[in-house]
């Protein structure tokens, strides 16, 4: 394609380049270490971040076993397992998560996509990683401090959080608010270059209708975060003082052990406000990203536009607008004024709109598509699945009629599971088998990607489905063991064991996972610049890897939308993006 | 949480302002070409770097919204008991309004390439801003010297914790507006007009968030000296 497009993009493209000072690495050390090129700290965040998910996966098996053979691992106590529940939501949902979609995906994708030849602010940008690292160190450091790291949940409500009887009150709630604050300070600096870079950053012809919706999730979710992980940080500052230095910011005049604390008059609620304010936007940081990538990964691999490109990217903008004005809806049982519950219980409802036109719109697209099930094709087919269940768990809950009795039981563990751990997690996978050729050269080997698909997604789903049931029993989220309970039947027990052996399993299949990575580096097949012959621009850069300024000496002009897949009358069945128009038909 | 709401919805409302101009109704399969000016092709260093001000002072709007919200909530918790605000605030605010002031001429001297008031205003400004400090350390001792610094009360634990943010924030500006002020020493009217206009980017960028600095802090001193507390009433009782 390159040479097609050659003759015409000369004269176009004299404006708009090269005032870009790209800036060149000298040595060993700013190539691959404190490197400021987006490809690399990419790769950077994506490993660190999925080796902090490992940790939190190691840490479910350890739940797992505790909530199906109590006492075979006599290790865990009722504190160890509040320990491990906190670090494991904790690690999945922030430094995991969202570090993997918007720092990891964020900085490869946003560059290559948009025709850019870096971020914009490749020095912030590289900070941002070294300071997400030294958040995962000192998150990891909680584990070795005296007393381990805090045991209050991923909510880390207090007053509870800061009381002595949780566990790593004296430094685990410490040293996570302290991570959590420099996680925020690095996420804001990466935040702001990839906010920056898709607003002024886009190549010539990149209309922001003509970007691919990958870019379009990840640049509303990185506007979400930013605005929402202030209120985290706000809330972890406060508390970091009412623990180190008494003050009472949430902290109500409580006594503890028989004696009366020195708090008085602080507001819990106020906490779960900020809290709130931050967590329920948080889940969308995670969905918008996979949304986006799912609606590219469906659309390549079924050779046909994506329907409704248009409706998806409204539904993306008021998805995210929307997730703002919800977040009273986790605070149901709180004891708010029933008019508050009722706002908030119809922005929730009000929210399934744009998703649903979302589910019913990869839907339609994948109808009549030539559908290959290569890896990422299988993966998307998965999330859809996996999402539209957990989606309808959650208008179940979205009801304060409903929520009221199933707070805070294994249903809601399930539903959250299916929503924002499984299908997010789906999306990471297919998106990694679709984008690894582009960033090693080599295809991922293909039938270790299926085994490793068809087990992690039963195996997922025989995991949570069954969760749903124990939580209808009446099982609480959060407790370590139920002991002899009338109203717990025995089947429970069953089924718990059931989940482990077959959470055991899936946990064993990531490393197959981990081995097709590593292995494929040197030993994959060899993929050329385009093996899924995809229309968007990071595809199209002269080498594969992408060089330092990924495109040569000029950069790409956009002539089309990213969705021109079996258009009639083409000589092939996708047209790049950057592939002028047909003289004869212009 | 109704003051962060509202800056939400400011926010919304700019973003969905901006948004009706980028032709999201258009159809983009119907088009092919490159379409009018479209991408970066508008886009140069100076753009970006103010682009990049504006979204960070975005975040720094949520920030300190956010903390306004908390406020208004913990007063109205039974144990709020109000606090003598030291007279020095009003210094304090009356240098940071001359910082912004000074900072405001420094541009236009900028823009039209006078280097010696452009210097001159930068060091003034320098030193306004410092006494602005100053002055917040000297309302922290006096609040101090008369037994407030506890944190049993509600009050003085959020005059600190809002001050400090705010101080914490003039402090990173003043490392940039001092390098500003040490290129605008090192150049020379003669000196190449990039680097010229590269000062001018910076003093133009410190100016923004001077003001910014200065909006925010008339609003956290209009609530400290309990000018609002109507206002949050209302608002309050909006709500129930
Ligand atoms: C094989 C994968 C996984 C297994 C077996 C698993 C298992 C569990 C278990 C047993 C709990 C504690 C339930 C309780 O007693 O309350 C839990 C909590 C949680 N998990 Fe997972 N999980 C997995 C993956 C994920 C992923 C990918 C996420 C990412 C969003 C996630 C997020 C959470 C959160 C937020 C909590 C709540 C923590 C809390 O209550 O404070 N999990 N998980
Ligand atoms: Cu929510």
């Amino acid at each position: 394609m390159a040479d097609v497009t050659h003759g015409t993009l000369e004269p176009l493209s004299a404006g708009g380049i090269d005032d870009v000072e790209l800036y060149h690495p000298k040595s060993w050390i700013t190539k691959y270490v404190f490197s400021q090129d987006a490809k690399v700290i990419a790769i950077q965040y994506s490993m660190v971040a999925l080796a902090i998910g490992l940790v939190a996966l190691v840490l479910s098996w350890l739940m797992r076993m505790q909530l199906a053979f109590p006492g075979l691992l006599s290790f865990i106590d009722a504190d160890h397992y509040y320990q491990l529940i906190t670090m494991h939501g904790m690690i999945m949902v922030i430094y995991l998560l969202t570090a993997l979609f918007l720092g990891g995906f964020g900085n490869y994708l946003i560059p290559l996509m948009l025709g850019a030849r870096d971020m914009v602010f490749p020095y912030v940008n590289m900070l941002s990683f070294w300071i997400y690292f030294l958040a995962v160190l000192v998150l990891v450091g909680g584990f070795f401090v005296p007393g381990g790291p805090t045991g209050a949940g991923w909510t880390l409500y207090p007053p509870q959080a800061i009381l002595a009887n949780t566990p790593g009150q004296q430094w685990g709630i410490i040293v996570l608010l302290v991570s959590l604050m420099l996680f925020i300070i690095g996420f804001t600096m990466g935040g702001l270059n990839y906010v920056v870079t898709v607003l002024q950053g886009r190549c010539r012809g990149m209309t922001l209708m003509r970007m691919p919706l990958t870019i379009w999730g990840i640049f509303t979710a990185t506007i979400m975060a930013l605005l929402a992980f202030p209120a985290l940080f706000v809330g972890a500052v406060m508390m970091l003082l009412d623990r180190l230095i008494g003050t009472s910011f949430f902290m109500p005049a409580i006594a503890a052990m028989g004696e009366q604390l020195p708090y008085k008059g602080g507001s819990p609620i106020l906490f779960q406000h900020l809290f709130w304010f931050f967590g329920h936007p948080e889940v969308y940081i995670v969905a918008l990203p996979a949304f986006g990538i799912v609606s590219d990964l469906i659309s390549t691999h079924a050779r046909k536009n994506i329907f409704g490109y248009r409706m998806m990217v409204w539904a993306l903008v008021a998805i995210g607008a929307l997730s703002f004005v919800v977040w009273a809806h986790h605070m149901y049982v709180s004891g708010m004024h029933p008019s508050f519950g009722f706002f908030f219980a119809t922005t929730t409802l009000i929210i399934a709109i744009p998703t649903a036109i979302k589910v019913y719109n990869w839907v339609l697209t994948l109808w009549r598509g030539d559908i290959h099930f290569t890896p990422p094709m299988l993966f998307a087919l998965g999330f859809i699945v996996t999402f539209v269940n957990g989606g309808l768990t959650g208008l179940f809950l979205g009801n304060v009629v409903v929520d009221v009795p199933l707070s805070d039981t294994m249903f809601v563990v399930a539903h959250f599971h299916m929503v924002m751990g499984v299908a997010p997690i789906l999306v990471v996978f297919g998106a990694i088998y679709h984008w690894y050729p582009k960033v090693t050269g080599r295809m991922l080997d293909d039938a270790l990607a299926k085994l490793h698909f068809s087990v992690t997604f039963l195996g997922a789903y025989l995991i949570f489905f069954p969760m749903h049931y124990i939580g209808l029993m009446g099982v609480p989220r959060r407790y370590h063991e139920m002991g002899e309970m009338a109203f717990v039947p025995p089947s429970t027990a069953t089924l718990n064991a059931f989940i482990t052996i077959v959470a055991l399993i899936v946990g064993a299949a990531q490393l197959v996972f981990l081995f097709n990575l590593v292995w494929s580096v040197r030993h994959g097949r060899p993929a050329g610049g385009n093996p899924w012959r995809a229309t968007t621009l990071e595809w199209q850069t002269p080498q594969t890897p992408p060089a330092h300024g990924n495109w040569g000496q000029t950069l790409p002009v956009v002539y089309r939308w990213a969705y021109d897949y079996s258009v009639p009358g083409a000589a092939q069945d996708f047209l790049p993006q950057n592939q002028p128009p047909d003289p004869r038909t212009a | 949480m109704i003051v962060i709401v509202i800056f939400m919805v400011i926010m919304a409302a700019l973003a969905g302002w901006w948004l009706s101009g980028q032709g999201l109704a258009t159809k983009p399969w119907l088009v092919v070409g490159v379409i009018g000016d479209s991408g970066s092709a508008r886009s140069s260093p100076r753009r970006i770097a103010k682009v990049g001000l504006g979204a960070f002072l975005v975040v720094a709007g949520s920030l300190f919204s956010l903390l306004v919200s908390a406020y208004a909530m913990r007063m109205g918790m039974p144990d709020w008991g109000s606090l003598p605000m030291p007279t020095v605030l009003w210094f304090s605010t009356g240098l940071l309004l001359l910082s912004s002031i000074v900072l405001h001429t420094t541009v236009i001297a900028a823009r039209r390439d006078e280097l010696d008031a452009v210097r001159s205003g930068l060091l003034a400004t320098v030193a306004t801003s410092l006494a602005f400090l100053a002055c917040q350390v000297l309302a922290w001792r006096e609040l101090a010297a008369s037994g407030y610094f506890s944190a049993a009360n509600p009050a003085s634990a959020f005059f600190y914790l809002v001050t400090a943010l705010h101080g914490l924030h003039m402090l990173g500006g003043l490392v940039v507006l001092n390098r500003t002020a040490v290129t605008a020493f090192a150049l020379a009217g003669t000196s190449p007009p990039q680097a010229l206009a590269r000062l001018r980017l910076s003093v133009e960028l410190c100016t923004s968030y001077w003001h910014f600095l200065l909006l925010v802090w008339l609003v956290l001193f209009s609530l400290l000296m309990r000018w609002t507390d109507d206002l949050i009433e209302i608002c309050r009782g909006l709500l129930s």
